[in-house]
């Protein structure tokens, strides 16, 4: 059982991701978390806006109740799975952070300085949270695919298109990680 | 209720995600300094199951729950919006930590600010689509 209460390595939560994608293929469907946004803005009536929001988001209802799912799962974890919350990180990632202005990192899975509520209730932190969404969204469905559709279906099944949005990936997430990042705080 | 057995994936999904701490912002932020390895073992293992998995779907070794065999919808194709795409979607990762996925299981651990970020990603989605034919594909 103390297995379980631990944090999990790579070797098991690697594979396991792989045994949700197995089991949404076998059921008929496929592994792709950002159309469920799509969803979400027609279920809200975002037909009203454009017509590409004019689908039927009935038909993605089984995409709906995964992330339904992931929310509850979440709830799960934290509340009866976790009883340790800090995150062992590299001691130089801890230096890094504290240089740029995030203090105690790994205290906790999120750092204060970006979903404290004082971040969510100062204009320049409520900014980064909408502007972050802002490009994740954008950036998902223009690239065609998130991590689970392009990082880990795409590449799986050996597709181009994934390989250059996965590069992508890494340009963005490099150019905010050690240019951008170290500005804003 | 046919769609219990996605609900069901779904809590699975975010327990494993949690579990494996890919929902901490840390693991992102340390993956983009390459101070770790954790992420890129969660990734590249899942990626070498999957082809080793989707290669029994193509040769029909492993058939659907309706005896069928599995079609793999490939990705759509364009040099621009994949890797301007990207590229977007690579900034707010590095920025704020979480990818979809995530974003939702945080929304589970009562994350208050997390429901701002979907909401950005919400509004992102809504942008791309009411500009996308301007846009390089």
């Amino acid at each position: 059982m103390d297995f379980i209460l631990e944090p999990w390595p790579w070797y098991v939560g690697g594979p396991l991701i792989t045994l949700i994608m197995f089991f949404l293929y076998y059921f008929g469907k496929k592994f792709g978390i950002s159309s469920n946004l799509e969803s979400i803005c027609a279920m809200g009536g975002a037909g009203k806006l454009h017509e590409f929001f004019a689908f039927d988001w009935k038909k993605n209802s089984w995409n709906l109740m995964f992330i339904v799912g992931t929310v509850i799962g979440g709830f799960i974890a934290f509340k009866f799975m976790t009883p340790d919350q800090a995150i062992l990180l590299n001691p130089e990632t801890v230096t890094d952070l504290a240089d740029i202005g995030f203090q105690n990192a790994g205290a906790q899975y999120l750092p204060e300085e970006l979903f404290g509520l004082d971040a969510l209730l100062s204009l320049k932190g409520g900014a980064i949270l909408v502007i972050a969404g802002i490009l994740v969204g954008f950036g998902a469905r223009y690239a065609g695919g998130c991590t689970s559709g392009h990082a880990i279906t795409g590449l799986s099944n050996l597709e181009l298109p994934s390989l250059i949005a996965v590069i992508g990936f890494f340009i963005g997430g490099l150019i905010m990680t050690w240019l951008i990042l170290p500005l804003l705080f | 209720m046919k769609n219990i057995r996605f609900i069901i994936l779904g809590i699975l999904f975010g327990i494993i995600l949690s579990k494996a701490e890919v929902i901490s912002w840390y693991r992102i932020y340390e993956m983009f300094k390459f101070q770790s390895f954790h992420m890129y073992g969660i990734i590249g293992s899942a990626v070498v199951l999957g082809i080793i998995l989707f290669s029994f779907f193509k040769k029909g070794t492993i058939k659907n729950y309706l005896g069928d065999k599995i079609e793999i919808e490939p990705k759509k194709k364009g040099f621009y919006r994949t890797i301007i795409g990207g590229i977007i979607f690579g900034l707010g990762w590095g920025l704020i930590g979480a990818c979809p996925g995530p974003m939702f299981i945080l929304l589970g651990r009562g994350v208050l600010s997390i429901l701002i970020v979907i909401f950005g990603g919400l509004l992102g989605v809504l942008l791309y689509h009411i500009i996308k034919h301007k846009l390089p594909h």
